[in-house]
Order: structure tokens, then sequence, then C-alpha cells
């Protein structure tokens, strides 16, 4: 076979250098839309005091503006999200699934874990819109729907204007555009999971998500599952998935290895927590990355400055970095043991595990009050919440011992319209003794409850001594009485209260971070460093509401119309009743004879006696009757007429 | 013949309620549904005037829906706590005043209706014939059973605005019977401006102001007058007084529309100064006035209809809402054709009739008609059932905490049960209202049988 010609060889080569030249284009076209969205994922593994364990997944994933701006097509950034945020002009959005309720006594109050990732039990959704303020309500409503619809909830319960509130500052502080609902009862599952992992680029299947293993994650003890949301013009939009799960590790390998006395904290990895081993990132990720953080007291008590072996504890895999927090306070520090997952692949997967070589206690460190809040009083007709403050003392260690120092706490609370409370009755007690209104509450807000149209807010800053043990506030209030239609199917279950939210302004819980290089930017760690004021969620309550007979309606209608009836029609007889007039009927009956007795002696051929002026009332009779008849036809026909047209 | 210890039993009445304000401690009525309704519960006003004080206004919410006036007056003292007393002690004082004043009132009324009385069976030469069978003082009687009705202290210990409500009711009935327009016109200003429901006894103040109180019938004075031409013919000085006595004014009644429409206009422009700021009339009207048309609150009451709202499918509850409404309505016009001879006991069936098919009734409305009652003793002395009445009165009040105890406090009864003693007790006002009419009508066809004999 001859070689081609010339000619022909040339075409080709120009063929293959434009070809060459078209996929270079491509390739730099490429490279900066990879850069314009970013995709990160971290997770954060820490012991906590009551022999569980945390572990917190953070995935972050981000388009610049111009990426976001052009919306057409996206490379790892979810399509759903940014037409969201472009349909709703939403500049910030928090959506958080819980199950369970964070303990803050045990892991911890004042840190940012527990002031950014504890939220309250069930659904909780707040969105700040950028949009003129009369569009807000509208748009919420949309929102509500596109979010049910993208996460298979039931957060469309949350358009109804009674089930959220435009809170001014006990919230967050905004211009009124930021809407706020809660569903507490809303049970989350895998259903709920499932849509929120496809917004990941690798879902499950590779990477740090692919730990996600349903059975231990939905078996611990607390479970929140977050999307947290923001855009802005200048940096684009950033998305923060992020599931918070609390878990107890299997102790029996802890046992095994130190049998002294059952005091030891259980040793787990990841293995244990998650029944299986980190194989190699997702590769579309820009960092992915594992710390595991242990508390300052642990750190203090090992004495050796922040390594992975020591005679407490004993890491299973050396990290690739350690962090120490810069505290600029003295009281918090803690050390965070940093592991490359890009290191790590199949063939060598990653098994972060601690094994606790001593008994060890330790606490975390609390918020300054621990708010509970509870109801008072029995009975459906009327109670009073509670919300109680306990000091725990954490301002001594913080500003010194000074009793003449002032904590200002924020209480935000929400309530359904059918608990109806009187704001009228709020009442304090400090360490027990009533004080007045005006010596603790700096400033309150509140917007009444309107029946079936608005739920009750009340925000209020308080000022509270610090030399204060305890403070209990209390309001009374009725239970309201529901139309047979609004009650839900389980009606004896009662109704939930929703969480309140107690806000620290004067604590912020950030942590920061030596930043080694610019290499290094950790989204986990810069929300640590953000600013995190102190907040804490209490309790929901649960309020048993009075219900109807929900088989009635038939009888309590009948009944009641018969009564009325019965009052109308007695009420009337008694005034047309002339007993005089009767009287004379009645002697005039007994004469008369009736229509049938004279229709059968005519019959008989027998003669009856004409009446006297028989055919002038008949036919008068007859002519009312006629009339009557045509009176009634012609208002049934102009009625007909009337209806179709 | 007149009650010998009135004095000392009112002074009594007045002193039982007293000992119970000071030293009854909480009672908790200030809460029970029997006695206080959304419309006069002291609470809601209490947080009325929270509302108001924090700049709000006291209609935002769906807690307050009376009137502002009284948030101006009582308002004050709801703040204010003593110690060892109950919450709105202050308030539970004036209502005893309120209630004492009511009596008081209601005697003057009786007094002017028995002189009306005794007037014209003079006129009608029938005194021995009547008055030897019955003869109390009316008005006496009706002042001690408003004063002593467990009711009426049950209310004004709870301390309801209704006490209120009900003196502005006594206020304009006294003002009618006594021709004084400028106080009839205040006290029908004012009751239906707090309750609306005062609105239709326009009609029994018009005939009020117009014939003068309660007389037998025209018929009656006629047949007199023409028995009496024939007897004899000179002496028509007789039926020329007979007939002046029926003789419609329209100079109190002109007078009473002028000064009404003067209380009106008053009445609004406090209200606007009150709300100043803090919400419009435009609200006030929405908040009140709509809040008793529509029975948006299904909280129970001792009537039906909070039930029957309840439970009701929603695509009939505005057919219904009209139903109810109307019938309070409906029969204003046939009594009023019936026994517009009698307007003071015209108003009396209005007033039951209210108390029976108003949104919001409670023990408080009943105590007034019950007073007004005591005001037509001797006309209805011949009256049927008083015993089936009477006990079936105390039946109802003993039965109906009891039952709410079982429903809401105990959770071993259902709504049905309560609601049970609201029918038995509408089914009791409905006959007692039937029954009096009944015999006032037997009472005024014996006189005329009587004039005729």
């Amino acid at each position: 076979m001859a070689a081609p010609p010339p000619a022909l060889r040339r075409l080709l080569l120009l063929l293959l250098f434009s070809l060459l030249l078209l996929a270079s284009v491509a390739a730099a076209a490429a490279a900066p839309a990879a850069e314009e969205e970013e995709f990160t994922e971290e997770l954060l593994l820490r012991p906590l005091p009551d022999r569980k364990a945390l572990a917190h997944f953070h995935f972050r994933s981000s388009a610049s503006p111009s990426a976001a701006a052009a919306g057409r097509h996206h490379h790892v950034f979810p399509k759903a999200i940014a037409q969201l945020v472009q349909q709703f002009h939403i500049s910030e959005l928090e959506l958080s699934f819980t199950q369970g309720r964070w303990n803050y006594e045990q892991w911890g109050g004042y840190d940012p874990m527990s002031t950014n990732y504890a939220k309250p039990p069930g659904v909780e959704l707040w969105a700040a819109f950028d949009l003129p303020l009369d569009e807000i309500d509208a748009t919420w409503k949309n929102l509500t729907h596109t979010l049910s619809g993208l996460f298979c909830a039931s957060i469309n319960f949350l358009e109804s204007s009674t089930a959220f509130s435009a809170p001014r500052w006990g919230f967050k502080l905004n211009e009124g555009n930021l809407r706020y609902g809660a569903l507490p009862r809303e049970a989350v599952c895998t259903e709920n999971l499932t849509p929120w992992l496809k917004l990941l680029p690798c879902r499950d299947k590779a990477g740090i998500a692919s730990l996600l293993y349903r059975p231990s994650i939905y078996k611990g003890y607390y479970h929140s599952q977050k999307l947290k949301l923001t855009s802005s013009q200048s940096f684009g939009i950033i998305i923060d998935q992020t599931l918070t799960v609390v878990l107890q590790p299997d102790t029996f390998r802890g046992q095994q290895l130190h049998s002294t006395d059952g005091q030891l904290q259980p040793s787990w990895s990841m293995k244990d927590l998650f029944n299986t081993k980190l194989s190699g990132k997702c590769r579309v990720s820009k960092s992915s990355r594992v710390f595991l953080e242990i508390e300052n007291d642990i750190v203090d008590k090992s004495g050796t400055e922040a390594s992975w072996t020591n005679e407490l504890f004993v890491l299973s895999t050396a990290p690739d970095r350690v962090l120490k927090e810069l505290n600029n306070m003295d009281a918090q520090s803690s050390s965070l043991y940093e592991y490359d997952v890009s290191n790590y692949n199949n063939d060598k997967p990653l098994d972060v595990g601690i094994t606790w070589k001593l008994p060890l206690i330790w606490s975390c460190t609390p918020a300054p009050y621990h708010a509970n809040r509870f109801l008072m009083g029995s009975g459906n007709e009327r109670g009073s919440i509670a919300l109680s403050f306990r000091s725990t003392n954490l301002h001594k260690q913080l500003f010194g011992s000074s009793n003449d120092c002032s904590i200002k706490a924020v209480v935000f609370q929400v309530v359904p319209w059918y608990v109806k409370v009187y704001y009228h009755s709020l009442q304090i007690f400090i360490d027990g003794n009533s004080k007045a209104i005006s010596e603790v509450v700096e400033k309150i807000h509140v917007t009444p409850s309107e029946d079936k149209h608005l739920p009750g807010t009340l925000e209020m800053l308080l000022r509270l001594p610090c030399s204060m043990e305890s403070a209990t506030l209390s309001l009374d209030f009725d239970k309201g009485f529901l139309h047979i239609d609004e009650y839900p199917p389980d009606a004896n279950q009662g109704f939930d209260i929703p969480s309140a939210l107690v806000t620290f302004p004067e604590f912020n819980s950030s942590r920061s971070y030596p930043e080694g290089d610019t290499l290094f930017l950790s989204p986990l760690l810069q929300t640590f460093k953000e600013d995190g004021v102190v907040k804490s969620y209490t309790e929901v309550l649960l309020v048993p509401l009075t219900t109807p007979d929900f088989s009635m309606p038939y009888n309590v209608i009948t009944f009641t119309c018969t009564v009325l009836a019965l009052y109308f029609g007695s009420l009337l007889n008694a005034l047309r009743r002339r007993i005089g007039e009767e009287e004379r009927e009645l002697k005039k009956a007994a004469v008369k004879r009736g229509l049938i007795p004279l229709l059968i002696a005519k019959l008989r051929g027998k003669k009856v006696d004409p009446p006297p002026q028989g055919s002038s009332p008949t036919s008068l009779l007859s002519t009312k009757l006629l009339l009557k008849v045509v009176f009634v036809a012609v208002v049934a026909v102009s009625l007909h007429y009337l209806s179709n047209s | 013949m007149a009650i010998r210890n009135f004095w000392s039993m009112a002074a009594a009445a007045v002193g039982f309620r007293l000992v119970l304000v000071l030293f009854g401690g909480d009672l908790h009525l200030a809460s029970r549904p029997e006695v206080s309704t959304p419309l006069t519960s002291i609470r809601r006003l209490a947080e009325g005037y929270w509302l108001k004080q924090a700049s709000m206004s006291p209609y935002s919410g769906s807690m307050y829906h009376g009137s502002p006036l009284l948030l101006l007056v009582l308002g004050p003292l709801t703040n204010k706590r003593s110690v060892g007393h109950h919450d709105h002690i202050y308030c539970s004082l004036i209502f005893v005043a309120v209630d004492f004043i009511a009596a008081m009132l209601i005697r003057a009324t009786g007094r002017r209706l028995q002189i009306a009385r005794n007037r014209n069976l003079k006129s009608l030469e029938l005194t021995e014939a009547v008055s030897n069978s019955v003869n109390v003082s009316a008005g006496d009687i009706a002042s001690l059973i408003y004063l002593w009705n467990p009711w009426a202290i049950v209310t004004c210990v709870g301390s309801c605005t209704s006490p209120i409500e009900n003196l502005m009711v006594v206020i304009m009935i006294y003002g009618a019977c006594s021709r004084l327009a400028p106080l009839a016109a205040f006290g029908y200003v004012m009751a239906t401006h707090l309750s609306l429901y005062p609105a239709i006894l326009i009609v029994p103040i018009i005939l009020l102001l117009g014939y003068g109180p309660d007389a037998p019938p025209t018929k009656v004075f006629r047949i007199k007058s023409s028995s009496a031409s024939k007897t004899d013919v000179s002496d028509n000085d007789k039926s020329s007084s007979s007939r002046d006595v029926q003789q419609f004014l329209w100079k109190p009644v002109f007078h009473f529309i002028l000064w009404m429409l003067f209380w009106t206009f008053y009445v609004l422009l406090l209200s606007s100064i009150v709300l100043n700021k803090v919400g419009g009339l435009q609200e006030m009207f929405e908040k009140t006035y709509g809040f008793i048309l529509t029975v948006k609150d299904l909280s129970p009451n001792i009537g039906v209809l909070w039930y029957f709202f309840a439970e009701v499918f929603d695509f009939f509850r505005s057919f219904f809402l009209i139903v109810f409404n109307m019938n309070i309505v409906f029969m204003v016009l046939p009594l009023a054709i019936r026994l517009k001879h009698r307007p003071c006991f015209l108003a009396f069936i209005y007033t039951a009739i209210v108390a029976i098919l108003k949104s919001y009734p409670s023990v408080g409305d009943s105590a007034l008609y019950l007073g007004l009652l005591g005001l037509f003793a001797n006309e209805l002395a011949e009256m049927q059932f008083t015993f089936f009445l009477f006990f079936g009165y105390i039946g109802v009040s003993l039965l109906s905490p009891v039952m709410h105890n079982l429903w809401i406090w105990r959770g071993t009864g259902n709504a049905n049960f309560y609601f049970a003693t609201g029918l038995a007790y509408t089914c009791l006002q409905t006959v007692l209202v039937v029954e009096s009419v009944s015999s006032m009508i037997k009472h005024d066809r014996k006189l005329r049988l009587l004039v005729t004999a």
C-alpha cells in the first residue's frame, strides 16, 4: 500500500492540529469553570464525656458569582439549589432535620458545635430574602412547597400563616426580611437523607459520605441534618451540608484492653462507628479531611503538648498535622488531629480511632445558663409555661468572681395560636423571690397570637444578675378549642410548642486555629471561626388539648336545630294563639260536618242541604289558591332564570 | 304591700358579696366558662390593657373584645394587686357597687310600673277584682331577686364585666319608664356599645317613651269606655282620660333619638381618643361586633352555639351564622305587635331571648332577665311550670360545673356531657320565655273578661 499523497497528508495534519487546538481551548475553558465551583468534604470526630462519640460531616459546595449567575450548567454544584436561590431571591437559608435532643449538660454548650449544630427536634427552617417586604410572605409560601418537594418532608405545613413568624431581633437581627418556622413533630428518616445526599457530587458512593451507614447513624442519640445556604453578589452561592450525629460506640474492645475498673472510656474507630473504613476521597472534591478533636481538659491532663500517642490515649493512625486552638481567653483550647484522605485509598483505607489507656473523666464547657422549659398546671383549661435558667458559674471562670455584673440573655419563643398566652401575667422569680418585670426585662417585643391566623411571638432581652443561682419566668395561658377539622388524626396525643431559643449575646464560642498556609482553608474550621454567639434551644413542649366528640357532628347539628326550632315554634304559637277565637272555632266545628262525611252522603244519593253561601267562599278560595300557585311558579321560574344567567 | 325588711335584706346581699370578695380568696370564678365569656373576661381585659400600655392596639391578637371605655376605667385597676386577695379585687369592689345601683334602679322601675298599674286598674274599676288576689311590691321583689340571685353574686365576685352591661340595660329601661330621654338614650347607646344585642331593645324603649309604662290592652279601655258611655252618657270624663293614656307622644321619642345620636357620637369620640395611635374605630368594630357575630371563639360556655360551630361542617358555617343571628331579629316584630301595650314586659322578653341566643351567653345575662322577671310578679302570678323551671335552673347550675369538671379536668367525661347541660339550659329558658309570654297574654284576656263581665 502506497503512502497517501502529500496533499492528503497535509490535510490530515491540519485536521489533527485543529482538533488539538479545539481540545486545548476546551480544556482552557473547563479549567476556570472547575475553579468556579468547589466542593470540599470534611469529617470531625470527637469523644464525648458520657462515653459517646460525636461525628460531624461537613460538605461545602460553592459556586462563584459568575457560575451562579449563568445558572444553566453546573459541574459539581447542585442545580436544584442554584435554581432555588434564583427563583426566590434567598440571601440566607437554613433548614435542619433533627431527631433527639442535644444534651447541653454533657455534650457542652459553649463550643461552635453546640451553638451552630445543636438544633431543635423536628424541622426548623428560616430564610432571609432579598425582596421587598410585601412579597416576602408569598415567596416564603412558595419556598416551603419547593423545599418540601426537594427533601420529601412536610415542610409545606409551614406555609400556613399560623406556622411561621417574623422575628425582628430575638432570633437574628434583620430588617423584617426573615421568616422563621418550626415543625417539632416532623419525623426524620432516610427518606430525608437520600435527597440531601443527592446534592453531593459523589452522593454516598465515594469519599467521606460513604461512611454514612444508615443503621448506625439512625441508631444514634442525636441526629441533625442541616443545609445552610448563603448567597450574595460578592461570593456567589455557598451551601454547607452538615450531618451531626452522636453515637454510642461498641464498648467491648475497650473492656478487653483494660478491665481494672469500669470507668474506662470506650475505645472506638471509624470501623466501629460506621461499620466501614474510609477508602479514599471523592474525586471531584478539592480537599477531603478528617479531624479528631480532643478537648482541652484531656490535653491539659496528658501534659505532653498534643502528641498523638501519650499516657492517656493512642490514636490508631498517625495524623498528618496537629492543630492547636488559638485561644483568646484562657478557658478553652482543644487539639485537632488532621488526616488528609487523599493519602489513603482502597488498599490502604483510613480508620481513625482512639484507644484510651487510663480511665478519664472530663467535662465540656457549658453555656452560662442551662435553660429548661416546662409546663405547669393540670387539666385542659389553662396552664403556664415556665422557663428556668440554672447558672453554671461560667462567668466566674471567664470574668472572675465579681458579683456586680449582669449577663444578657435573649429569649425567643413562638407559641401556636391555640395556646393563648396572657403576656400580662409574666412573672419572674430570681432565686425564688419574685422580681418586678422592669428590673429584669430590658426589652420586650410581643406579637400576640391571632386565632387561626398568627402564632404568638415573644422576644425578650433579659439582664440577669451574675450572683443568681436560678431564675424562672412564667407565663399563663388558656388552651384554645379548635374546630373539629383542625385536629390532627391523632388529636389526643397533644400539640407541640416549638423549642424556645435562648441566646447569650455577650458570650462568643468561636474558635480560631492557626492558618498554616494558603492551601489550608478548611470550610469546617472557617465556620468554627465565624461569629458564634452562644445559643441553646429548650425542650419542645407537649400540650394536650381537649377534644370534642369527633363522631357527633350530625347529632350536634340536629339537637341544636331542634332546640332552636322548639323555641321559635312554641313562641310563635304562643303569640298567634287567640283563645277566644279558638273557642268559637271549636263551637263551629261541632256544628259543621267534615268533607268526607259530606261526600259519603252524596255518594249514597242522599240529599245534602246546600251551604248558605256555598259558592262564593269556594270560588274565592280557589282564586286565592290559584293566585298562590301562580305566585310560587313565577318565583320558581324567575329564580331558575336568575341562577342560570 | 311592700316587703318589710327590704333594706336589711339588700344590705345583707351587698355584705355577702363584700365578704366573698374580701375574704373569699381566689375562687377561680374569673375563668369559669359559665361566668366569664371571651367578651366579659377580666383577664382578657387586663391583657388588652397590658397591650395598650405596651403601645400596641388592645385588639391586636385575639384576646380582648370589649369596649375601649372599659379599658380606660377598669384597666388601671387590673394592675394593682394587694397581698392576700385575688388579682382583680378592685374591679370586684366596683362591680359590687354596680350591682347595687342596678338593683336600686330595678326597684325604682318597679315603683313606676306599680303606680301605672294601680292607675290603670283604677280607671278600669278593677282594683278590687285583681288587687285582692295578688298585690306585692314588684320592684322590691325584683331588686331582691337581682341582689340575691346566686348567678349575679357569682358574676360579681368573679369580676366579669357583665354587671356593667346589665346596669346599662337597667338604666335604659328605668330612663324610658320615667320618660328621661337622655338617660334612656345613654343606657341604650352604652349597652349597645358594650354588647351589641341590646340594640333590639329600641322597640320597647320607643314604645315606653311614646305610650308610657305597661298598661292593659287598648281594646280593654275601649270596651270599658263604650260600656261606660252606654251606662252613663254624661260621665265622659273617665273615657277621655283613658284615651289620653294611650296617646302616642312623639316629643319624648324625638328627644330620645336626638340624645341617642349625641351619645353615639360622644361614645365613638371617646373610643377613638382612647384608641388614638393604637388602632382605630374600624379595628374596634371588627374585633368587638365582628367577633360577636361570627362566633370565632369556640371555648365552651353555657350556650349551645360553641359546640355547634366546633362541629358543623365548614361550608355550612356562614349559613348557620346567618340563621342564628337572624333568629334573634325574627321574633322582634311579632312580639312587638302582640305586646305593644306592655313595653316593659317586652323589654324583659327581648333580654331573655338575647340571653338564650347570643353567641357567648353567660349566667350574668340570665341574672339580668331573672331580675326583670320579678317586676311582673303580679301579672305572671298564674304562670305554669314554675316549679319545674325553678328546679330546672338549680339542676343546671349544679350539673354544669360537675360536667365541666368531668370533661376538662378529669378527662373521664367528654364534651357531650357539658353540651347536654347547655341544651337543657336553653330548653329551660325557652320554656320560661314561652310561658311568661302566654301567661301575660292570658292575664290581659282575663282583664278583658273582667271588664266585659
